[in-house]
């Protein structure tokens, strides 16, 4: 089955699930769930015999500050016996929780600290959902727009944040820097 | 006469100093700990082609064991607490060498994750830059050790320890 048979087979039998008009355009096979019934989406594409998608590559966290809604949360999986890959994106605005998919693959647990680990994003019903990368006492969520890159001041770093972008900067480009 | 006895006592002090430091720098021995690439060019250092042995610098497997502790690689604000433990975990007079720009500066990762400089941490006595540093550099920075280490006083570290914990000591002498 190529890859536009399987998205339209998958638009037939789960059309409940699936967002309509989202679809992207890079060659991959993608659909926007919603993100209440990602879990049971999952579990049905895991269990459906004619696609068996046995296998979690990644989930990972999107931030788009300051669209709205801000967060995505991406996963990829894969079908082993019949060699489909699709990704699957929800969308989530801060302060909502998305369904947690360990129950369906048992991978989801560590990638889905990671997610929130970086960016604060719950899972509910994770069995175990605390920081993975960053240690317990870390404050805020790198990996957000918001987050300043050099993090906070404290005692191992005596220099604090990076100033903010001051007019000349915003309409500098990269090869001015060289001719200086 | 007591300017007899001083003089003397001056010999005596900078003879036994000279003897105490020359057995310092020549069995400068380094724990094996490296965190980062630095370590591959540290171990470089340490093997048959660059013999850091004829130095008297002899890899130990524990921090009690150790004279110097070599910070090779970037230091995550996670790690830090461990380098610290490290550090007081060896026995006195002890040594630090920064090795790398991570080490010395935090290096390109100006993130919120990494420790900008591992002076910030312990006290650093020999920063050897490079991104690595080759092995030549690491062995350029145990020279200079020795040199530090032979132009100090044999009581040194103790002064410095007892200036941290008490500072009031110095006044009443």
């Amino acid at each position: 089955m190529s890859d536009s048979a399987l998205l339209s087979t998958l638009k037939a039998a789960y059309a409940d699930y699936i967002v309509t008009g989202a679809d992207t355009n890079d060659g991959f096979p993608c659909l926007e769930i919603q993100h209440d019934n990602i879990a049971t989406f999952c579990a049905e594409l895991k269990q459906d015999s004619t696609l068996q998608f046995d296998f979690l590559s990644d989930i990972c966290g999107v931030d788009y500050y300051p669209q709205a809604p801000r967060f995505e949360v991406v996963y990829h999986i894969y079908s082993i016996p019949f060699k489909y890959r699709l990704r699957l994106k929800c969308k989530l605005a801060e302060g909502e929780s998305i369904p947690t998919v360990t129950s369906v693959w048992n991978t989801a647990n560590w990638h889905e600290r990671e997610a929130f680990d970086m960016y604060g994003i719950v899972f509910s019903g994770h069995p175990d959902l605390r920081r993975i990368y960053l240690w317990d006492g870390f404050e805020g969520y790198p990996q957000r727009k918001d987050f300043p890159l050099r993090g906070y001041r404290d005692e191992y770093n005596p220099f604090g944040e990076e100033p903010p972008a001051t007019a000349t900067d915003q309409g500098k480009n990269d090869d001015e820097g060289w001719s200086r | 006469m007591s300017v007899d006895q001083d003089s003397t006592s001056q010999v005596f002090f900078a003879s036994i100093d000279s003897v105490i430091n020359w057995g310092r720098r020549s069995a400068l021995w380094p724990e094996t700990f490296g965190i980062a690439c630095c370590a591959i060019e540290m171990i470089a250092a340490g093997c048959s082609r660059y013999d850091l042995d004829r130095f008297g610098v002899v890899f130990r497997p524990s921090p009690r064991q150790s004279d110097v502790m070599i910070i090779a690689g970037t230091v995550t604000k996670k790690f830090a607490r461990v380098v610290e433990l490290l550090y007081h975990q060896m026995p006195e007079p002890r040594w630090v060498i920064a090795m790398g720009s991570c080490a010395i500066t935090g290096g390109v990762y100006n993130t919120y994750s990494v420790v900008q400089g591992s002076e910030l941490l312990v006290p650093v006595d020999v920063n050897v830059p490079g991104c690595p540093p080759r092995p030549d550099a690491l062995m350029q920075g145990f020279l200079l050790l020795q040199e530090k280490i032979k132009h100090s006083k044999s009581t040194d570290h103790i002064k410095s320890r007892n200036h941290e914990t008490t500072p009031d000591n110095n006044v009443s002498d």
